[in-house]
């Protein structure tokens, strides 16, 4: 029973990183249609940031992750302009490639400047609290904490403000958008700002925990797609979800049968749900492709 | 005669060039990077029929292309069979495999299927570096047998131990994979690949069976992944993991995007000059990846038919010039 309550400890605190990772893939794909292939990059380089405003300009944590945040949030908007903009109305799997591109670009980029091994992030927090049978981190509890304000605020963005608003029309119905007078290219440009942005808190609030590395967006960004589709493109609350139960999946996988194939778990776990519904546990019709 | 000599005399120049080349370069390390590609170009090819023609961007192409690679060695130096007899083993494995995880994916459409296909690609990478009674783990297997010797009535013994009868034997592979190709994307059966990858709901309301062809040319194009990756285990001699891996995919990718999409020629050009400029970019080092993700990204951009696009452009404008004048 300690066991199964650990596991479901680590998952959760897994599966909300993986969450808001996921809400900002899946904000992108809602608005602009585009699979950010270099998502998971873009969550690397938050921790990257993280790191070397901590190691060499000696910021402390929280305002290492607001500045990761912010540099990460201008990164998505360039991102958006440099590469995703020009193919916006190309077909089908170009948008695909060139996000590809950037993938490829950034994580080399990160291996020739900083090298390929790994960096650690001093914890800020290295208590550990025991209750209920199970040892939490004050770290780990932290990330579920910031997680799910994180998610909370927003909703409450989206829902409540105009701008946020502006975020859902587009995603609804862009000529509608568009003839109301939105401004079609800044609300992408601000939907990469938000979704990159959430991304760097991610990388910044697990980096105490794990290594830091450039290929750890890799796996980062395949997980957030598989979370993604198990929610289905463009629903927030299907991404919400699609993390927490990704991350349930590995953690009691792992801990119970084998933590080598925990991986396999989340992976197969997907491909058998989207055998029983192709469009996602909360996707609608897809039109065309 | 004169009137097809007329017509294809390019490509018989292609086909002799390719027949001589071994006699042409010399230098070992030159003839192992030209065979290289030539074995990629199969891979290319097979990526270029269900990503091309069909549409569906696999991201499984390496992982296929690993079965083969694993079938070969484990069949050749495990179980110690003829190469002859494991590569076809492999390759209908792959197949096979293709089919079977194909039922499932094939349901989904566009960015659903890319990234099924990643998390499949995925599976295969992490299976070949756990499951070390069966695959090595991430050593991988060292020692695989160059292909077996086929012994020909009369003239003897035809040994794979030199580089030589190792590029004819890769050419004749790439020619039979290319026959196929051409055969199956000009037949009847191609057009339906085609009409399913530009728009499969038109394409399933004039009648085809969107579901079926597609499975047809992933199961195909499995099969050419497995048969490159079985002859690459046995030429290189060790595999590991990282055949496996989604940079593998990637390359594949590279090679039909930049060389041409949707085009027979593209992807054998693709998978020829990226290797051979790696190689005069050597000096880049690290900075190599880097300008080759700049380089995707400018082409789909500018230019998203690669290569070929450029090529058939200028052709039609000289064309148009010519009957203008």
């Amino acid at each position: 029973m300690e066991l199964f309550l650990q596991q479901v400890f680590n998952g959760i605190m897994l599966g909300s990183t993986y969450a808001i990772v996921a809400l900002g893939l899946t904000m992108v794909y809602g608005i602009l249609h585009v699979p950010n292939f270099a998502h998971g990059q873009m969550y690397m380089l938050g921790a990257y940031v993280c790191f070397f405003l901590m190691t060499i300009f000696g910021f402390a944590y929280w305002p290492a992750l607001a500045a990761s945040a912010i540099v990460l949030a201008l990164g998505g908007v360039v991102l958006e302009f440099l590469v995703f903009k020009p193919v916006r109305n190309a077909p089908g799997i170009n948008p695909f490639i060139a996000a590809l591109g950037a993938l490829i670009i950034l994580e080399n980029a990160v291996v020739v400047l900083w090298g390929p091994e790994g960096h650690r992030i001093p914890n800020p927090y290295p208590g550990i609290i025991d209750a209920f049978g199970i040892t939490m981190s004050t770290q780990r509890l932290l990330v579920i904490g910031v997680a799910f304000g994180l998610i909370i605020l927003l909703q409450l963005f989206i829902k409540k403000t105009t701008l946020g608003s502006s975020i859902e029309a587009v995603a609804q119905n862009k000529e509608g958008a568009t003839l109301v007078g939105i401004n079609v290219n800044r609300v992408s440009a601000l939907t990469f700002a938000i979704s990159t942005g959430l991304a760097a808190v991610a990388a910044c609030m697990v980096a105490p925990i794990f290594m830091i590395s450039p290929s750890m967006g890799m796996m980062v960004g395949m997980k957030a797609f598989v979370i993604v589709i198990l929610g289905g493109m463009g629903s927030i609350p299907g991404a919400i979800l699609g993390g927490i139960i990704l991350g349930l999946i590995e953690a009691i996988g792992g801990g119970y049968f084998s933590a080598a194939y925990k991986d396999v778990f989340g992976f197969g776990a997907l491909v058998l749900i989207l055998a029983i519904k192709p469009t996602g546990l909360f996707g609608k019709e897809i039109k065309g492709r | 005669m004169m009137k097809w000599l007329k017509a294809n005399w390019f490509y018989l120049v292609v086909l002799v060039i390719a027949l001589v080349v071994p006699l042409i370069i010399t230098n070992r390390y030159y003839a192992q990077v030209i065979t290289m590609s030539l074995l990629f170009a199969i891979g290319a090819l097979s990526l270029n029929l269900i990503m091309g023609f069909t549409g569906q961007a696999s991201l499984a192409h390496g992982g296929f292309f690993a079965i083969g690679a694993y079938g070969v060695a484990i069949l050749t130096y495990t179980l110690g069979w003829n190469f002859w007899l494991a590569l076809p083993a492999a390759a209908l494995l792959a197949a096979f495999v293709g089919l079977v995880v194909g039922l499932p994916a094939l349901r989904t459409r566009g960015a659903y299927f890319a990234i099924t296909t990643m998390c499949l690609g995925e599976i295969i990478y992490l299976v070949a570096g756990n499951w070390m009674e069966l695959t090595g783990g991430h050593n991988g297997i060292v020692g695989i047998p160059v292909p077996s010797p086929i012994s020909i009535p009369g003239l003897g013994q035809l040994t794979f131990l030199s580089q030589i009868p190792q590029y004819y034997l890769v050419l004749f592979f790439l020619m039979l994979t290319l026959f196929v190709m051409y055969r199956l994307t000009k037949s009847l059966r191609g057009m339906t690949f085609l009409a399913t990858a530009i728009n499969e709901d038109l394409a399933e309301a004039v009648g085809i069976n969107t579901f079926r062809t597609k499975l047809l040319s992933f199961v195909v194009a499995n099969f050419f992944a497995g048969l490159a990756g079985g002859i690459y285990a046995s030429l290189i001699g060790s595999i590991s993991p990282s055949v496996a891996s989604i940079g593998m995919t990637f390359n594949f990718i590279m090679y039909i995007l930049l060389g041409g999409i949707t085009t027979l020629a593209g992807p054998i050009i693709g998978a020829f000059i990226i290797p051979i400029l790696l190689e005069y970019l050597q000096f880049l080092q690290d900075f190599q990846m880097i300008l080759f993700g700049f380089l995707l990204i400018v082409v789909i951009i500018y230019f998203p038919t690669g290569f070929m696009g450029l090529y058939t452009k200028v052709r039609d404008k000289i064309k148009k010039s010519k009957v203008g004048a």
